[in-house]
């Protein structure tokens, strides 16, 4: 459980962060709260040369409301995002989020852009920021970006982030009726399947992780919803199923169904 | 006794527990010391054709790479326990080489070790040593290595098979009684594998003082006069009285930290060779591939009945894992910690087990909390209570229609089973009779009824164990193979100030010894807790000791420390009628003094023992001091028992089990501390339900552990656990002084067996008899669809 050998630079702007990122390419990684690739380092699964500490970037933990949009900066931890009254009252489906992550002390660490950055398609976020349409913010050596969150996710632990950018921050539409639903993985407890429902009139958006190897829209329940939740047997249409020793394609398949209902019913 | 036993004192070791200043092996820096890393194979079947270490040796900081092709390579650890095949052939003993340099059996297997100045360093040039393997194909299943044409562990043996066993009647009269039995229940699955994983990760300095020529051995075990004695005597060939073997504070152990393993012995001997203090503390990837696991029996059983419910015969067969080699005690788990309990509580008249006990491409299998008896208990529960629903019994009902009838060991005599042992005392209908009146079985039942109308899903199950613990008589133990006695040393020092120091070849690790002995010892002195001062854990403080595993500590370590009091009492009086100038009949004993009857003439403890050190006015011909050291031998095992409830909520959705209810009443003789005993069971029964529920190592086609971490090993939390509700009833043990029988692993035995048996109880309408464990949600949602 020691890592490889690294060196660490905490950058004190996002810009300082970009330039360093262009500099050392592949042999940096971010640093922001760490509970993925400080074990994956231990392991010496990953070894970068270089870690890049964001943390400490003013500006980038606040969580506000920009033009009736909810702005969550990339370094707000789990715990800033389940306890913040504006994303209880305006967003409250990504404080459900937030509180299903870890433990308390995985959520005072763990931050919403290193989650999103990481893309580990067991996640808890990425169910949520998709049904809710959320927009990523980033900025590279180009400069700042928004990236629609139908864009962002591209495959097992990766993104369309270029390999000089980082998150600073997403924004968020207000929601009013939103469910995430999760069933833990007993040992991890991440999401063997987690479903983020957004409802507005008869109109559903459903974000799905854990089922496949990257978080989708549950397009096949949104298109037969009719505001009855038996649309949730739509729920794996055309979608490749994950399998591992807690949940076979059978299995999953069949939670990614239950969960959807449930988050349909709520 | 006194004013101590029996209550709920606090644990004094928790002062520094809770505090974090505990002092583990891992928290010794000693000066100079060098620190290790190991190369280890990622295969679990290979041979190794070359290890290149030039490139490594030549790594900043590094000391010294050693490989089995070193003097050490010469060396093995020895397995502590023999048990011959049945046919009469010689267990099959392999070399479990400190370092391997030709065959690797199992993943993490240790081909090199690299000696550094800092554990990064170590671990940097660990990365550069150069192992070629050619992998070879593996089996990890008992079963399938006992198929012909399975790959060969050894390949010196023509099959895999280490032993192949048996006990109890007769095979062929216990199939005639199944012949012409009214109903026979059959079960077929797997008491499957699990990693023990303490808290604190095995960890070891070996200091070797060159001026001395003498040896400082710092482990994190549960037996450090055992691992003096196999180390010094059958590894390395130093003297034994050149070793110093210390395990002061250890973080848990649940029989993995019993064995003598590889790494100990290996540093021991590199301190040597570079002349400095050496550690090793093993992460916990490390600890998943080379700690002693447990369990692992494929069982096919039959159990014959009456058309009464009375059980008539039980036959079983086992293929038990070994591993890759023959850890410590590895034989006796299957076999005498295991057969011997198939007797259960019940009458059964017939019994007969075989266990075929195979080498296997993993990691060693050894006892694991319980030992033997939880998998004895888990078949014996599953099965009664499988048959019970097959001829429409109730559980409970099935049960006391089998108990053995209640008996005391004094006035009426022992039960002897079918299996080699004789039980001490017992009343298990009291338990269970207990037991359901906490349930509140009957309106239970109605509102299990109810809910399924509402299409929820309750069940209950029972689980009526017994245990055999206190071990062991050591003539008993002897002709089942044992290779070593398993009494226990009690040395009673008392000081001239009449403070008393007490060292106990017993050894904590969790349990709570320093609290627990000295109550009883305070009590039996009719001094204060205060007073008395609990050591262990160290080979020059204490005389010898067998360690502690087994919930033998109390039953056998206890009584040793009786037998010195009771010694140290008899010498007292006789300073005492001395100064009193009294005949030693006419004194009594009581609250710190004796006391010449009927008078007002005393003499307290603390004058006796300053008397006893300063001898001026003293009897003759006695001699000074006040100093005795006992050895222990128990004229038996303990028999603990008890019976537990689960109640469970399966989710009909997505199959996930909640156990909403835990019930343990358990008789474990006299209570010392029944806040320590509730504890106890606690623990227990969060690790048997970890294994009902969640626990299991999984190994790929390879040989690979698929879920070597916590991210994939699901261990119980606190949220997986209801309330414990726990009540007891007290039989004695009539043999030891104390009438304690041990509490250390009932509820890891009891547990698991009530919990798959609610799930089973839950699922009963929809057609399902049996769940494999660990009864996961997947395996619950898929037994529900057929």
């Amino acid at each position: 459980m020691i890592p490889a050998k690294f060196d660490y630079i905490k950058a004190s702007s996002v810009s300082e962060a970009v330039d360093l990122l262009d500099k050392h390419g592949f042999d940096a990684k971010i640093l922001s709260g760490g509970h993925s690739l400080i074990p994956a380092m231990k392991l010496r699964l990953n070894r970068p040369e270089v870690l890049i500490d964001i943390s400490g970037i003013s500006g980038m933990d606040s969580i506000t409301e920009e033009g009736g949009e909810i702005v969550i900066g990339a370094n707000c931890t789990h715990h800033d995002i389940a306890t913040s009254k504006l994303v209880n009252d305006d967003l409250n489906i990504l404080a459900q989020t937030a509180k299903a992550i870890g433990d308390i002390q995985v959520r005072n660490r763990g931050t919403l852009g290193g989650s999103l950055a990481h893309a580990d398609p067991a996640a808890d976020y990425p169910a949520t920021v998709l049904a809710c349409d959320a927009t990523v913010v980033a900025e590279g050596k180009k400069g700042q970006r928004s990236i629609p969150i139908s864009d962002f996710f591209q495959g097992i632990f990766t993104t369309a982030l270029e390999d000089d950018e980082i998150i600073t921050s997403i924004r968020f539409p207000k929601v009013k009726n939103g469910n995430y639903q999760k069933f833990f993985q007993s040992a991890s407890r991440f999401a063997v399947v987690g479903v983020a429902v957004v409802k507005s009139g008869n109109e559903v958006k459903v974000g799905i992780t854990g089922v496949a190897d990257t978080p989708y829209r549950a397009k096949g329940v949104e298109n037969a919803y009719n505001g009855s939740a038996d649309a949730a047997d739509h729920a794996v249409d055309n979608v490749e199923v994950m399998s591992d020793h807690f949940a076979d394609v059978e299995y999953r398949s069949h939670l990614a169904k239950v969960m959807t209902k449930r988050a349909l019913e709520a | 006794m006194g004013k101590f036993v029996g209550k709920a004192v606090k644990r004094r070791e928790d002062a520094r527990f809770l505090k974090g200043a505990g002092t583990y092996t891992d928290d010794i820096k000693l000066p100079k010391m060098a620190h290790t890393a190991f190369v280890r194979s990622p295969y679990a079947h290979a041979n190794v054709l070359s290890i290149d270490i030039e490139e490594a040796k030549n790594e900043p900081g590094v000391i010294a790479i050693y490989t089995g092709n070193d003097a050490c390579g010469e060396f093995g650890v020895p397995c502590g326990w023999q048990v011959d095949f049945k046919n009469g052939e010689t267990m099959r003993e392999p070399a479990h080489p400190l370092l391997t340099k030709d065959k690797i059996r199992h993943v993490g297997e240790a081909v090199a070790i690299v000696v550094a100045e800092t554990l990064e360093q170590a671990r940097d040039a660990a990365e550069m040593v150069m192992v070629d393997y050619e992998e070879l194909l593996a089996v990890t299943d008992p079963k399938q290595a006992m198929e012909a044409g399975a790959p060969l562990v050894h390949d010196q043996w023509e099959d895999n098979a280490a032993f192949d066993w048996c006990i109890g009647n007769d095979r062929a009269e216990v199939e005639a009684a199944l012949e012409s039995a009214h109903h026979v229940t059959e079960m077929e699955y797997r008491n499957h594998r699990v990693a023990p994983n303490a808290i604190e990760p095995r960890s070891y300095i070996a200091d070797y003082d060159v001026n001395a020529d003498k040896w400082t051995l710092y482990t994190s075990t549960q037996n450090p006069h055992l691992i003096r004695l196999l180390l010094c005597a059958f590894v390395l060939g130093i003297p034994e009285h050149k070793v110093r073997v210390v395990s002061k504070d250890v973080g848990g152990g649940f029989g993995s930290k019993i064995y003598h393993y590889t790494e100990e012995a290996l540093l021991t001997w590199i301190s040597r060779e570079i002349g400095r203090p050496v550690k090793w503390t093993s992460d916990r990837s490390e600890a998943f591939m080379t700690d002693a696991h447990g369990r692992d029996h494929v069982v096919k059983s039959k159990m014959g009945f009456d058309k009464d419910g009375k059980i008539v015969a039980h036959l079983t067969d086992e293929y038990c894992a070994m591993g890759a080699y023959l850890s410590t005690f590895a034989p006796a788990v299957p076999t005498y910690l295991h057969g011997t309990l198939f007797q259960g509580v019940y009458t059964t008249p017939l019994i007969h087990l075989n266990v075929i006990a195979p080498f296997t491409h993993t990691v060693v299998v050894d006892a694991y909390r319980g030992a033997g008896r939880p998998e004895a208990t888990y078949l014996l529960e599953r099965i009664i209570s499988k048959a019970a629903k097959e001829m429409g019994m109730d559980p409970a009902e099935i049960r006391f229609k089998n108990f053995i009838p209640p008996f005391d060991g004094v006035e009426e005599a022992g039960y002897q089973t079918q299996v080699a042992l004789q039980y001490d005392s017992g009343d298990y209908h009291g338990v269970l009779e207990r037991g359901l009146e906490m349930l509140g079985y009957e309106d239970f039942r109605k509102e299990q009824a109810k809910a399924r109308e509402y299409g929820k899903l309750l069940g209950v199950g029972f689980s009526s164990y017994i245990e055999g613990c206190g071990i062991a008589p050591s003539a008993v133990v002897g002709a089942l193979g044992a290779r070593a006695g398993l009494y226990e040393v009690g040395h009673v020092r008392v000081q001239p100030t009449g403070k008393v120091s007490v060292f106990t070849g017993a050894h904590s690790h969790g349990q709570g010894h320093e609290t627990v002995f000295a109550q009883f010892v305070a009590d039996k002195l009719g001094i204060e807790m205060d007073d008395v001062e609990i050591e262990h854990g160290d080979t020059d403080q204490v005389a010898f000791g067998m360690g502690t595993y087994g919930s033998r500590s109390l039953a056998v370590g206890g009584s040793a420390i009786i037998k010195s009091i009771d010694k140290i009492l008899e010498k007292g009086a006789k300073i005492a009628a001395h100064k009193l100038e009294a005949a030693e009949e006419d004194l009594e004993y009581a609250e710190g003094k004796w006391t010449v009857k009927g008078t007002d003439k005393s003499i307290s403890f603390g004058d006796v023992s300053l008397t006893a050190y300063v001898p001026h006015d003293y009897p003759e011909g006695l001699e000074p001091g006040l100093d005795f050291s006992s050895f222990y031998d128990p004229s038996n095992f303990t028999y603990p028992f008890g019976t537990h409830i689960a109640v469970v909520e399966v989710d009909s959705d997505t199959g996930k089990v909640d156990v909403k209810r835990f019930i343990a009443c358990d008789d474990v003789g006299n209570v010392m501390n029944p806040m320590i005993v509730d504890g106890q069971i606690h623990g227990g029964v969060v690790q048997g339900i970890g294994q009902a529920l969640l626990e299991e190592v999984v190994f790929d086609e390879a040989g690979q552990m698929i879920n070597a971490s916590y991210m994939d090993y699901a261990m119980p939390r606190a949220d997986d656990i209801p309330m414990i509700e726990t009540d007891r009833t007290v039989t004695p043990c009539p043999h030891n002084p104390l009438g304690v029988k041990g509490a250390g692993e009932a509820g890891c035995i009891g547990s698991t067996p009530a919990v798959v048996n609610a799930v089973v109880d839950a699922l009963a309408h929809l057609g399902v008899t049996d769940i494999q464990m660990p009864v996961t949600p997947q395996r619950v949602w898929k037994a529900m669809q057929n």
